[in-house]
Formats: structure tokens, C-alpha cells, sequence
């Protein structure tokens, strides 16, 4: 069971973001979706979202959300991954190792830039 | 041209965490409201021993046997993967062995166990980062997460249930930066000194 502890702190963190108004009731304006079917998970997508939550907590990213949906049928590409930014066209990235997960987060999530070498040609 | 287009990868699912990911996967994709991830490493009995336990729709005893064996499964079961003939090809080669009890309506339970020592046996692989993938990717459902790791003389085991944690965090995502780092935290250590009782 999670100890007390953790609970108290989990209690300190939700006051927390209260205050600072970061409990909003819709999804948050950037969404990231990883491929977790049984291709990308063969692929490493397990690694690709530890990156991934590895980059919320180390820049910490309040408006975030990481969704996953299953098979796709685009197995030669996994580990895919989309980016979504608010009403943006959602964006597709192929073949995304933890190294190209850090450079999407960095470029495009945070930067607002598409990492054209990692698109998935349409 | 993308810089990494090539010859695909053979699927690799070297890890057993890897495996239990695949199968909570097809336990949520079938529509389980619940699911339930024990891990046991037994020195003393010379056993891993893993189980996903879900309470979604089941399988007939057709389906079952479809499941497990690759040259049946079609396109159209597709949805629940190559993974499990992996697995049991896997256990089996370790004096193990993958046994699913399942009945449509009744849920579904697949164990799987292997000889720990075996020199075949893939490792464990990162549990952590399995149970912390899928509470990230899969709020809605109700996880409980056991890892047992028992030697002679002593037993810890680590337990998580995610139900006390969402009604303190009462609409607050797991994704928060602040729960993200608590939550994995949760698991790290839990495992961590659950496993200090193994050589």
C-alpha cells in the first residue's frame, strides 16, 4: 500500500496546484499520444514515455496530457508517437526512440517546432 | 526521407515487464474496469511467478486456445497481440510454463512462471517503469500492483492500489509534474526494498 506519507504529500501537491490554479476540468492544450500496442511496446514505446514523463517532471510541464491508443497497423514505424498542440493539426512521429522523444519535447512541444526528421510521410 | 527508415525490427520483448505491459494492455483494450499485476520472486521455491487478473469481458475456451498459439491467431484477434505465444514459448523453455483461465463474463487470468535460475530466463526488467506506464496512460482504470520477493527467512512485498491515491488527488492528473515524480517514487522504493531481501 502507498504509505501515508505519500498520500500527505500528494495531499500538499493537489493544495498546491490549487493555488497556483493548474486543476483545470478540461484536457490540458498539449497532448501527446503514444502507440502501446504489442508492435510498439516490441519497439521500446515503454522507454519512449518514460522520456516522456521523465520530461514533465524535469522541466515540470503543468499542461501536459499523455494519452496511448493501441495498434495502429503502422508496425514498421513504432514506436509512434502524436503531438498534439491546441488546435494544431496533430502531428505524427515515427521510429520515436527516447533520444528523439527528448529533441520532439524540447523542439516541438516546448518550441513550438515540428522535428521534420521524424515525421511519418503521409 | 525519414533518417531511420529501414528494415524493421523483429519485435523484441526481452523483458518480462514488457510482457505484463503487453498483457495489462489487451486486459484494458478488452474493456476491464480493474486489473490486477502480481510479480513473485521466490528464492527459496526457485520461482517467478507473474499474473494479470482482469474483470473484463473473458474468452471462450476457443478463443483461449487462439491466443496462445501463433499459427491461429488471425488478423482479426490481432487485437490481443503475438505477445502471449511469446511468453509461454518463453516459460516453457525455463520449466515453466502460461496458463489462462478465462469465460466470457468472467474476466480473465493469465500466469505465467518460469525457473528462476534458469539460465534462458529473461530478466524481470524495469516493473517500475511497466506500472508507472500504465497508470500515466490509463487513469480510468482501477490498478493494484503486488511485487512479492521472498527468501529463506524473509518476505517483503510491495503493494499499490491506486484507489486512496485518485480520491486524495480528486482530479489532479497523474501527469503533474509534482504526483508524476511522487508516484514514481512510490514505486522505486516500494520495489527497491522489497527486492533487498534477495541475494
Amino acid at each position: 500500500m502507498p504509505t501515508i506519507k505519500s498520500l500527505e504529500d500528494l495531499q500538499k501537491i493537489r493544495e498546491e496546484a490549487l493555488k497556483k490554479r493548474e486543476i483545470k476540468s478540461t484536457p490540458g492544450s498539449i497532448q501527446i499520444i503514444v502507440g502501446m500496442g504489442t508492435p510498439g511496446i516490441a519497439a521500446g514505446a515503454r522507454d519512449t514515455l518514460k522520456e516522456i514523463l521523465g520530461m514533465i517532471e524535469e522541466k515540470n510541464l503543468a499542461n501536459i496530457t499523455v494519452r496511448q491508443t493501441g495498434n495502429i497497423g503502422m508496425d514498421s514505424w513504432e514506436p509512434i508517437v502524436q503531438v498534439v498542440l491546441g488546435e494544431a493539426a496533430p502531428v505524427t512521429y515515427g521510429k520515436v526512440t527516447p533520444f528523439a522523444m527528448r529533441k520532439i519535447m524540447e523542439q516541438h512541444v516546448l518550441g513550438g517546432n515540428v522535428v521534420n526528421d521524424y515525421v511519418v510521410p503521409a | 526521407m525519414h533518417l531511420l527508415q529501414g528494415r524493421t525490427q523483429r519485435p523484441s520483448m526481452k523483458e518480462i515487464a514488457l510482457h505484463l505491459l503487453d498483457l495489462a494492455e489487451n486486459s484494458v483494450s478488452a474493456g476491464s474496469q480493474t486489473v490486477q499485476i502480481c510479480v513473485c520472486e521466490d528464492q527459496q521455491a526457485n520461482l517467478l511467478t507473474a499474473s494479470v487478473v482482469d474483470d473484463g469481458p473473458g474468452m471462450s475456451p476457443e478463443m483461449v486456445q487462439a491466443v496462445t498459439d501463433p499459427f491461429v491467431t488471425s488478423r482479426t484477434t490481432r487485437k490481443v497481440g503475438l505477445g502471449l505465444p511469446l511468453l509461454k514459448g518463453a516459460a516453457e523453455a525455463c520449466q515453466g510454463g502460461l496458463t489462462i483461465a478465462s469465460a466470457p463474463g468472467a474476466g480473465t487470468r493469465v500466469e505465467v512462471f518460469f525457473q528462476h535460475s534458469h539460465v534462458d530466463r529473461m530478466p524481470l526488467g524495469n516493473l517500475s517503469s511497466t506500472f508507472l506506464g500504465l497508470a500515466v496512460a490509463h487513469p480510468d482504470v482501477h490498478w493494484i500492483f503486488k511485487y512479492t520477493a521472498r527468501n529463506t527467512g524473509a518476505e517483503e512485498t510491495f503493494e499499490y492500489d491506486d484507489q486512496p491515491i485518485k480520491e486524495t488527488l480528486e482530479g489532479l492528473p497523474i501527469t503533474h509534474p509534482q504526483v508524476l515524480a511522487c508516484v514514481r517514487g512510490i514505486f522505486e522504493d516500494g520495489i527497491g526494498a522489497a527486492k533487498a531481501v534477495l541475494p
